[in-house]
């Protein structure tokens, strides 16, 4: 996404900002060390996914999961999913991952960790067949570079994002054609609730969800197939996000590649806070899914809005900023460059505290100066929507506005029907009347706005960075424990606490052996060109 | 504070009577003259005459929002409006403290959550933080209840599990979504499963909160008591002082 030229516009100073990355890096090199150290069910079963593993058996379990399975109670998951599986194909047991994945779930066929020259055969047979779904991946991303061309990109920024969410994928593909047709640039499937709790992915077209439609691969790509015919029909190219998180964030994002989807939402720490699932499984989680993403070309949207609806947004504005820079650390290391970050905030300051707005306009302002290339994921009102749809919509006009003014990359359109309803027809061609109002009245006014020197915003931009850098030196600071992971523990977070011994799916990580071996994480490691 | 009025009313637009609503909806036609004659039609079938269509707009080629003022004849009469009012007196923290010791001779144990998928702890948080919510501090700050607010997306089972091993007195539940009645789904999976795991006279106070719940809908839920939208800490802690103290009494 292109970037307008801007200067400074909160006399930030770049040594601080400088040093505040120092410290978020620094935070977090010790969790990326840990997270190389480990493998987890679902990092396996997503190197089974890109070798072309898919399908489920009678009971809707997908054979990534009968597979996995098998092989961790023969010979463990600390060696990985890759060489006991890669070992078996070649001793002939069966002629594919299909066959073999249903001779293990039917108990006839014992997995080894093979050694030396077996070893050897089942690490290059497993790289060449995994390097080819990656490949896939690599072919996806082409595809889209094309299509853009072709079609157009969205016309302005901020992108226009919008939600679609009925549960069942065949009336999501309507409604979000129309929602394209109505000026949606990016289409966002909801998937259904606690979908992030399951430690698998549900298979095939899915009818059935609960406030939201499953992530599944074929849902994915019939979704993709459905804005393609969009994008072509409206002469621009209509993004397609889903989410890459919960247990199953590996494969989710090895899916999205597949299929080529656009956009996932993808927190390094979301999973911890919101969701229980224990650190260390995310943490590891999180990195794979994030080289993936980076390969596949997928801009990730980051989840910091949501620490603001738990928390309160003035008080917490600088655990958005310290969160920020840690994804950002993360996401780089990851291979993810600063196009494909949607670092994500939020407009969730309570309207009754004075002076509220001009809050809002510093924190958003403090995030697009600390990140300028970053396409910034800008969320609107939530906490505060009432019920009092009037006021509500004159909050989510202020919202774009402020959007506006600050130069967001996306833009979550808000709903003045929030907290009352799933959004109705009529709430929606409500919010984009908004939004092309605000756009089209001051959609430039970000080149007039230039906050006074030394004035509220600008010192209110720099009280919360001094803070982000205040929390982040207390994290560092080694003396009282194991940095990031005991904040996280601590509730310095969304106000959760969450231990890194506890948690959802600390049973499906394992310490990684020195035999260990993933042909996926091998090529994604070395970026290497296939 | 006004006195509520107890005579037959009607809504108010600009003038004592005149019976002026506003309304908006959407049909499934396409924007025409028919189409502002059809909303006409249904704003007098729903008792609205005369009905003004003041906006009507398409949205896409097969759907018309339309915006309706008009006249109701309806009279309303308060006085055969029930409503849960506050059965109980409202204390202040330092009473509720006095009561619970005197009552229980032991600090009360409040455990609180938000179950299902729910990922909003506002409510809960409102109620149990000690930052508390209007003015009044969360439960957390009285002396004689000890809180365990489990946070957000905690399943039934592990609130019941939670609730057993903490031995709490009463358990609060808050529900903000409520796409698909989650809320009421949510609510009645909880107190059937506290129901089933505890003897009845052993079982903790169930109280549930969030902004669309029905106050009225206490008993048919299966929990003790029902707060709405705006509920403060401190008629949260006095009902449970209340309750608590007059389940010794009796």
């Amino acid at each position: 996404m292109p970037t307008p030229a801007r200067t400074t516009k909160l006399d930030l100073d770049p040594a601080t900002v400088k040093h505040a990355r120092s410290l978020a890096r620094k935070a977090g090199r010790p969790i990326v060390t840990m997270a190389k150290k480990h493998t987890t069910v679902a990092v396996e079963r997503a190197t089974l996914r890109l070798a072309g593993l898919g399908g489920a058996d009678e009971e809707g379990t997908p054979w990534v999961n009968r597979l996995m399975d098998t092989v961790r109670a023969d010979v463990g998951l600390e060696h990985g999913v890759s060489l006991p599986v890669w070992d078996a194909l070649l001793r002939g047991e069966a002629d594919d991952l299909t066959a073999l994945a249903q001779k293990a779930a039917a108990g006839s066929v014992r997995f080894r960790l093979p050694e030396g020259r077996d070893a050897a055969r089942a690490r290059t047979a497993s790289r060449r067949q995994v390097a080819r779904g990656i490949k896939t991946v690599d072919k996806r991303r082409i595809e889209r570079e094309r299509l853009v061309k072709r079609h157009g990109d969205a016309p302005r920024q901020p992108w226009i994002y919008l939600i679609v969410a009925t549960g069942d994928i065949y009336e999501d593909i309507p409604q979000a054609q129309q929602a394209a047709r109505e000026g949606a640039d990016v289409i966002a499937v909801i998937r259904s609730t606690g979908q992030s709790l399951l430690d698998f992915v549900p298979e095939g077209a899915t009818r059935e969800g609960y406030a939201g439609t499953y992530a599944t691969q074929e849902n994915f790509r019939l979704m993709r197939a459905a804005l393609d015919q969009s994008s072509k029909e409206l002469g621009r190219y209509v993004r397609l996000t889903n989410y890459a998180s919960g247990l199953c964030m590996p494969e989710i994002a090895a899916l999205a590649g597949l299929e080529r989807l656009d956009m996932m939402l993808n927190d390094s720490m979301y999973g911890i806070l919101f969701r229980d699932i224990n650190p260390v499984r995310t943490f590891v989680d999180q990195r794979f899914s994030r080289q993936v993403h980076a390969r596949a070309g997928i801009i990730i949207n980051t989840g910091e809005d949501n620490y603001l609806t738990t928390a309160d947004a003035v008080e917490a504005a600088h655990t958005v900023t310290t969160s920020q820079l840690l994804n950002e650390y993360f996401a780089k290391e990851a291979g993810l460059e600063d196009w494909q970050l949607g670092l994500g905030h939020a407009f969730e300051i309570d309207p009754a505290v004075p002076d509220s707005f001009r809050m809002e306009l510093a924190h958003a302002l403090l995030a697009r100066e600390i990140f300028p290339k970053a396409p910034l994921k800008w969320m609107p009102p939530t906490r505060h929507m009432t019920g009092d749809v009037f006021k509500g919509n004159l909050l989510d006009g202020f919202f774009n506005l402020a959007g506006a003014l600050t130069g967001q990359g996306i833009l979550l359109v808000g709903m003045m029907t929030e907290a009352v309803v799933t959004p109705w027809i009529s709430d929606r061609d409500i919010a984009l009347q908004n939004v092309r109002y605000v756009m089209e009245a001051a959609g430039r006014l970000h080149e007039d706005f230039h906050p006074a020197p030394g004035g509220f915003i600008v010192s209110r931009a720099n009280q919360v960075l001094a803070e982000s850098i205040e929390l982040l030196d207390r994290i560092v600071d080694t003396e009282h424990g194991r940095g990031l992971l005991d904040a996280i523990a601590d509730g310095t977070f969304g106000l959760m606490k969450r231990p890194a011994d506890a948690g959802r799916g600390l049973d499906g990580v394992a310490v990684k052996s020195s035999t260990y071996y993933n042909p996926a994480t091998e090529i994604l490691d070395a970026k290497e060109a296939l | 504070m006004t006195t509520e009025s107890t005579s037959p009313i009607r809504p108010y637009g600009d003038t004592t009577g005149d019976g002026m609503v506003q309304l908006s909806f959407t049909l499934p036609m396409p924007h025409s003259k028919v189409a502002d004659g059809s909303a006409v039609q249904l704003a007098n079938k729903m008792g609205m005459d005369p009905a003004l269509v003041v906006h009507s707009k398409p949205m896409g080629p097969d759907f018309t929002f339309f915006v309706v003022y008009g006249r109701v004849n309806h009279l309303v009469d308060p006085s055969q409006v029930t409503v849960v009012e506050r059965d109980y007196p409202l204390l202040t923290p330092k009473e509720v403290n006095a009561a619970v010791k005197r009552s229980l001779r032991r600090r009360l144990t409040v455990v609180g959550a938000c179950i299902g998928t729910d990922a909003h702890t506002v409510g809960i948080d409102a109620i149990l933080n000690i930052k508390g919510f209007a003015g009044e501090k969360g439960l957390e700050y009285y002396r004689e209840l000890k809180v365990v607010n489990l946070g957000a997306q905690v399943s039934v089972p592990e609130l019941v599990e939670r609730a057993r091993t903490e031995k709490a007195d009463a358990v609060l539940v808050s529900q903000v979504v409520t796409q698909r009645d989650a809320h009421l789904l949510n609510t009645r999976e909880m107190s059937a499963a506290f129901r089933e795991s505890y003897p009845s006279d052993k079982r903790p106070l169930l109280i549930v909160g969030g902004p669309r719940f029905d106050e009225k809908m206490a008993a048919e839920l299966g929990v003790d008591r029902v707060f709405g939208r705006g509920t403060t800490p401190g008629e949260v802690a006095s009902f449970i002082a209340h309750k608590l103290a007059a389940g010794k009494a009796a």
